[in-house]
């Protein structure tokens, strides 16, 4: 056990904190969820990118900086220390981009990686539709092969990024006969193609987070398949696992959430400690903080020493979007009758914390419930029957 | 940067995991619930042989000469076997306040030695505890005294004490008050050395009590994971209900997020951090709402038969329920930790600060 960080992990801590002090904007972008904000989000991506910082764990040729992931998690520190602006490319480099690597052809990670890492193509998800959510293998979505084509038709929903991206990831069902898991095809779907309807959901907060994508005979070039015809539940489960896994919700946000949070007691001690509850709530973000960001190098020192990450990486989705809802939880309570304030009311210190309020309430539904979280541990963990 | 243990570190908790698992078998362990002592002086002289009580020991007086870091493995070990033993007081508590007494200290030479090859017994008082664990069969006892300054540290052979029991809920503990008379030729060292000394054993013994619950919770989370896949109800295991599998789920979730926490504050004992006090009240707290959410969730999972005398789950509840306020309860660490983070600057905070 090594618990220093060596010169090179030292010197690279020290140039990101020097570039981000050089670059990150200094007055907040509208939200990613808005056209002038998600424009915004993107420049910022593409200027991350002309340093090699949008994808800091990719290769190098591919427009990363091959960084392992101890650096990766000096990265995110160094980002979140600076509050720079939220990533509004993740589906894309957390999620595409590793599945493209680990499943895709010679030719489709050269058209696709170089784009996504430099932020020129922004990509939705495509998993859930209306009657297949935590039940995703219920997918009813069909892309039937005709010729080097497939021909799409149906509905996804809850399509995070779609509104303004330009393409789609997801899976269809590619052989009709087929149910569940088997028969499915994991397509990328260019979203300005004829027969594709976009319809946004608004979500809690007003905004377009979210949209249902409607498929009415779209052609889709069969080199578009990532892996093999009928084998995409098996791609996307790969992804899922990255997802759920280690790089989707870094250490870092927390820890400054937790450290802003401590901030936010002290400045408003005299009131707060009048509810007995809050001094633990904020010793426990913290403890929570902390607790993730140890498990996050410990997983990272065994995967180092050769383990991979399986269903544990449930136990880090459950105990992630926990903490978040419980921070802010922690916060809404301390800022007691401001707490509901919107930008544009004279307390200015609330809106932000409301804002991560209203996200947090979705980090325990999306990207697998914890429900079904908490049926993986139990099944692939514990070895309990189904 | 590398939180993994090495490969002699692994391999140490493996041999000590086989070597636990049929020697402090449950039923042997009640065996032992029944003796007046409640200790096999043959099991201490296992774990001897088998290299436990040199491991703190420093190389020059016989020892292994390990330390904080080691111990984080092997007190989990001690806890998943609910070992009907204080050995963590002897070889790991008492050897590391010997150990820093002063290099020609007599102390030194007349116990290290005999803490290594087995043959002592030396129990260790703190102000935190209101009892003395294993007093009645200590060689030595090891008592700290107030006074203006700090605290002296007093040797005091079992001739020199007083002990009234104090019965515990768990049947494997020996706890005593123990009554006792300061003297010039029982003290050990001065109030400032000592201070120093009270305050390291503290976090050294809290942390090797976080070992033994987060141990604890992992074997009444496989105690419960075993009854349920073999409990059947409605015609199947109850362990493919849903309403049991996401309890169980929640304690996997516990252990596998207290565990680096543990980690880490032993290596800000080892490394006498400034924030050391902090990050081990914090994996004490970890570790115990592991253990004590563990006991619940296990007896309920259980069922009626996990309120009885003879399903094994009791033993190990009791001994996470009294171990949950041994050296510091939770009010001790809870309010410990806000005076470092909320109330002081002993914590560097935010993105960064968690590996100085």
């Amino acid at each position: 056990m090594d618990l220093t960080y060596t010169p090179q992990q030292q010197a690279f801590r020290a140039e990101v904190r020097d570039w981000l002090a050089r670059h990150v904007p200094r007055e907040p972008f509208a939200s990613y969820d808005t056209r002038e904000g998600f424009e915004q989000h993107r420049a910022w991506e593409a200027t991350l990118a002309g340093a090699g910082y949008s994808s800091v764990t990719w290769p190098r040729e591919l427009g990363g900086r091959g960084c392992d992931l101890t650096e990766w998690l000096i990265f995110e520190e160094e980002y979140a220390a600076a509050d720079a602006p939220q990533r509004v490319n993740q589906n894309g480099i957390l999620l595409l981009g590793p599945t493209l690597m680990e499943f895709g052809t010679p030719a489709q990670k050269a058209r696709f990686l170089p784009r996504m890492a430099r932020c020129e193509d922004m990509f939705a998800q495509g998993w859930s539709e209306p009657n297949a959510g935590s039940d995703m293998a219920a997918i009813t979505s069909r892309a039937i092969r005709d010729g080097d084509e497939y021909v799409i038709n149906g509905q996804k929903t809850w399509s995070t990024r779609a509104v303004f991206a330009n393409w789609m990831f997801g899976l269809f069902r590619s052989d009709p006969a087929s149910s569940r898991h088997h028969g499915l095809s994991y397509l990328l779907v260019p979203l300005d193609a004829p027969g594709v309807t976009i319809r946004p959901i608004t979500a809690l907060n007003g905004k377009q987070a979210f949209a249902e994508v409607f498929f009415d005979d779209v052609r889709v070039p069969a080199e578009h398949r990532i892996g093999e015809e009928g084998q995409g539940w098996h791609v996307a489960m790969a992804t899922a696992g990255f997802e759920r896994g280690l790089l989707l919700r870094s250490p870092a946000r927390y820890q400054r959430t937790a450290q802003k949070l401590v901030q936010l007691y002290r400045r408003h001690r005299r009131s707060a400690d009048r509810d007995p509850g809050i001094r633990e709530a904020v010793l426990r973000a913290w403890m929570g903080a902390e607790a993730y960001t140890l498990a996050s190098y410990h997983t990272v020192a065994r995967l180092a020493a050769g383990a991979s990450i399986g269903a544990e990486a449930s136990t880090n989705k459950i105990f992630w979007s926990e903490l978040d809802l419980q921070m802010h939880e922690t916060a809404m309570r301390i800022l007691g009758a401001r707490a509901e304030y919107l930008p544009g009311a004279p307390d200015a210190e609330s809106a932000d914390w409301l804002e991560g309020f209203l996200f947090a309430q979705a980090g325990p539904i999306y990207a697998g419930s914890n429900e079904i979280q908490r049926n993986i541990i139990a099944e692939r963990l514990l070895g309990l029957p189904k | 940067m590398n939180f993994n243990f090495n490969e002699d570190q692994a391999a140490f908790r493996d041999s000590v995991a086989r070597f636990l698992m049929v020697e402090a078998a449950p039923e042997k362990l009640r065996e032992i619930w029944q003796t007046g002592d409640g200790r096999s002086p043959a099991l201490r002289v296992a774990l001897a042989e088998l290299g436990l009580t040199a491991l703190s020991v420093p190389e020059a007086e016989g020892g292994l000469g390990l330390g904080d870091v080691d111990w984080a493995l092997i007190t989990q070990q001690l806890g998943y076997f609910a070992i009907p033993d204080s050995l963590a007081d002897t070889a790991c508590l008492a050897s590391g306040l010997l150990a820093g007494l002063p290099a020609e200290h007599e102390a030194r030479a007349a116990w290290l030695p005999r803490i290594v090859d087995g043959s002592a017994r030396i129990a260790v008082g703190h102000p935190v505890n209101p009892w003395v664990a294993d007093a009645h069969l200590a060689d030595l006892l090891l008592m700290p005294h107030a006074v203006e300054g700090g605290i002296e540290w007093h040797g005091l052979a079992p001739e020199q004490v007083q002990l009234t029991a104090c019965p515990s809920i768990d049947g494997s503990r020996r706890l005593a008050a123990v009554q006792w008379t300061p003297s010039p030729a029982t003290r050990l060292c001065d109030a400032a050395t000592g201070q120093r000394l009270a305050d390291e054993l503290l976090d050294r013994a809290a942390l090797a009590v976080a070992g033994q619950l987060l141990g604890l919770a992992q074997r009444m989370l496989d105690l419960g994971v075993d009854y349920a896949a073999q409990r059947k109800q409605f015609g199947k295991p109850i362990g493919s209900f849903q309403a049991i599998k996401h309890q169980l789920a929640d304690v996997v979730t516990l252990i596998e997020f207290a565990k680096p926490v543990l980690y880490r504050a032993a290596a800000a004992l080892a490394a006498d951090e400034p924030g050391r006090a902090a990050r081990v009240s914090h994996a004490k707290l970890a570790c115990a709402e592991a253990a004590w959410t563990a006991a619940r969730k296990s007896i309920q999972v259980h069922g009626a038969m996990g309120y009885t005398w003879e399903v094994d789950l009791q033993m190990f509840m009791k001994r996470a329920w009294a171990l949950d306020a041994a050296w510091g309860d939770r009010a001790f660490h809870k309010a410990r930790l806000g005076d470092a983070l909320l109330d002081g600057d002993a914590l560097p905070l935010g993105p960064g600060a968690t590996f100085n």
